[in-house]
């Protein structure tokens, strides 16, 4: 019996309405199934810990309740399960959240599984472990870290569902276990039963970036070209007992479903595509098969899976530095060379105060962002544009480097070539993440049932 | 022999990039199984090396996905810095992928026309 499983949410500020249509077609599909909303990253992970700091009630997504208004009651009517990483930095508070619109919505005593145990910070010593690869050494004693969170896995959102819940709140968890979790519930797959696991967490890799694959972060003008992205709908996988999947999107949507928006979100963010390692198996992409079988609709089967890996990822975040950036037009006649007399002003005025900043400059209008930190100023040649903005971009420790630096952009009003205007200074704290590997002793993964506010 | 053009990589393939930390991959797709014997020889490691070379790319690593007629390239240290320390507007690289599709390749002319045409059922 095929099981539906829907994308509400890909990535943290994703659009709040995206899940109505799918829980629509959902329902009109039959109900059941399940829909999930995912809202980390690296960053929004750290940002979540900073606000649960400053107050114990904050910490989850700032936009759970606009994700979840306009589908919740539907959901819960047409038993299709809510499951979400949401929860992010506090799954409890969410929860309480949750809770109450349930109650807002005249839904009572609905069941809210929260799954906990990623969350691994007390006592934390980075000095044993193992940085994941590709990954530079963070310098961070204990007090300077603001977040340490294991990527767990699927086990306990299966066993929660399994266990009654309608609603599960997740912290991180690995994206594609949010899929994995409702199927392995359905289908009683075993944790041993590598390919099928594998099946799912491809499932899962293909709808954890919601509108990627349907036409989203894909359209290219002549080439790619995707109706009414406008109103892209987000996908719908439909999952059979074998593991084999069609992904699919809502009826009257906008956007596409073909080959080439499955490839690329295949690989988004892979890899060794033969070895695509999660907390509940190691996926092996190589002998997947994809074919177009419908309008918006392919058909994946033949993921390969192999044991799990013996640790966990983790992510740890600290502070890091200021960034600031400060930026100023010039347009018309000899724009570019304007700008770039703008460009070596301020980095002769930074060099005899002998600045230690960090810095680079960008010509927006002639080149953007293709360039290196060193390659635009002064010696490349670049592209005349009618309309060009210098932009500064500087990096310090020290929150008053990098405003003195700014302050020479904006001192360029009166001081600097003709014609310059439209100045904007930004500055904010970075933070810095970095990822090693923790053996699963140190993770006590759980699930339990929300039971009233504390 | 038909005749031969060089065109940008963009004419015959497409692509996606993604980021890790400072490790970014930029998949390379091809429109057509024609198309797919010209990628694997003409996109190679060094190749991408050299066009990210101004990044101050270390390394890259280049995946071969025959099921799917796509390559995965792993490019390190490209991002300079990426999302925590990296002064390009661009933090992510999700621009990146164009930048490699704007490689020069060699083709048969009968290869290039419009893309859409081609993929209404894949």
């Amino acid at each position: 019996m095929t099981y539906r499983i829907g994308s509400g949410s890909g990535f943290s500020g994703d659009r709040v309405d995206a899940a109505i249509p799918v829980v629509r077609q959902m329902i009109a599909d039959g109900g059941g199934g399940a829909l999930i909303f995912e809202t980390i990253g690296e960053r929004t992970l750290a940002l979540g810990h900073l606000a649960r700091r400053s107050n114990p009630r904050h910490g989850y997504d700032p936009l759970l309740s606009e994700l979840l208004t306009p589908v919740l009651a539907d959901c819960i009517r047409s038993r299709i399960v809510v499951v979400g990483n949401f929860g992010v930095a506090n799954p409890r508070a969410a929860a309480d959240r949750i809770a109450r619109l349930a109650g807002e919505l005249g839904l009572d005593g609905i069941q809210i599984a929260v799954v906990e145990g990623d969350d691994i910070r007390e006592g934390l010593d980075l000095s044993g472990l193992e940085r994941w690869e590709g990954d530079t050494e963070l310098r961070a004693g204990p007090s300077d870290i603001i977040s340490a969170n294991a990527y767990i896995g699927a086990r306990h959102i299966a066993e929660a569902i399994q266990n009654g819940a309608q609603v599960v709140v997740t912290g991180r968890v690995a994206d594609p276990s949010l899929v994995l979790g409702p199927l392995v519930a359905h289908f009683g797959w075993d944790w041993t039963d590598w390919d099928r696991l594998a099946a799912g967490t491809l499932a899962g890799h293909l709808l954890e970036c919601g509108s990627q694959v349907t036409g989203g972060y894909f359209a290219d003008p002549g080439f790619k070209d995707v109706a009414d992205l406008a109103d892209v709908g987000f996908p719908i996988a439909e999952v059979e007992a074998d593991g084999s999947f069609t992904i699919t999107k809502p009826h009257g949507t906008g956007g596409v479903v073909d080959l080439r928006t499955v490839k690329e979100q295949i690989l988004y963010e892979i890899h060794d595509p033969a070895a695509y390692l999660t907390p509940d198996v190691i996926l092996d992409m190589t002998q997947v098969a994809i074919a177009q079988v419908g309008k918006d609709r392919v058909a994946v089967s033949g993921a390969r899976g192999r044991p799990a890996p013996d640790r966990l990822k983790a992510t740890i975040g600290v502070s890091g530095d200021w960034l600031g950036e400060a930026e100023i037009s010039y347009a018309g006649p000899n724009a570019l060379a304007r700008a770039r007399l703008a460009a070596d002003v301020v980095e002769t005025r930074l060099r005899s105060q002998t600045s230690r900043v960090r810095r680079r400059y960008d010509f927006i209008g002639a080149l953007s962002v293709f360039g290196g930190d060193d390659a635009s100023p002064p010696g490349q040649v670049l592209p005349e544009g009618p309309d060009i903005r210098m932009r500064l971009a500087v990096s310090a420790s020290d929150k008053a480097e990098a405003e003195l630096a700014l302050r020479e952009v904006g001192a360029l009003y009166c001081t600097g070539p003709a014609g310059g205007g439209g100045i904007r200074t930004r500055l904010q704290s970075r933070i810095n993440t970095a990822s090693y590997l923790v053996p699963r002793s140190m993770v006590e993964e759980r699930h339990t049932f929300w039971e009233g506010e504390a | 022999m038909s005749e031969m053009l060089t065109v940008p990589l963009h004419d015959i393939a497409h692509g996606r990039s993604g980021d890790k930390g400072n490790r970014l991959n930029i998949s390379v797709i091809a429109y057509r199984p024609e198309a797919w014997p010209i990628l694997v020889r003409e996109v190679t490691e060094a190749r991408v090396l050299a066009m990210f070379a101004h990044r101050s790319a270390s390394k890259v690593k280049r995946y071969v996905l025959e099921n799917i007629q796509a390559l995965n390239f792993v490019i390190d240290d490209a991002l300079e810095g990426g999302v925590n320390s990296a002064l390009n507007l661009d933090t992510h690289g999700k621009t990146t992928a164009f930048h490699l599709l704007s490689m020069d390749v060699t083709v048969p002319a009968a290869l290039v026309g419009n893309r859409n045409s081609e993929n209404a059922t894949g």
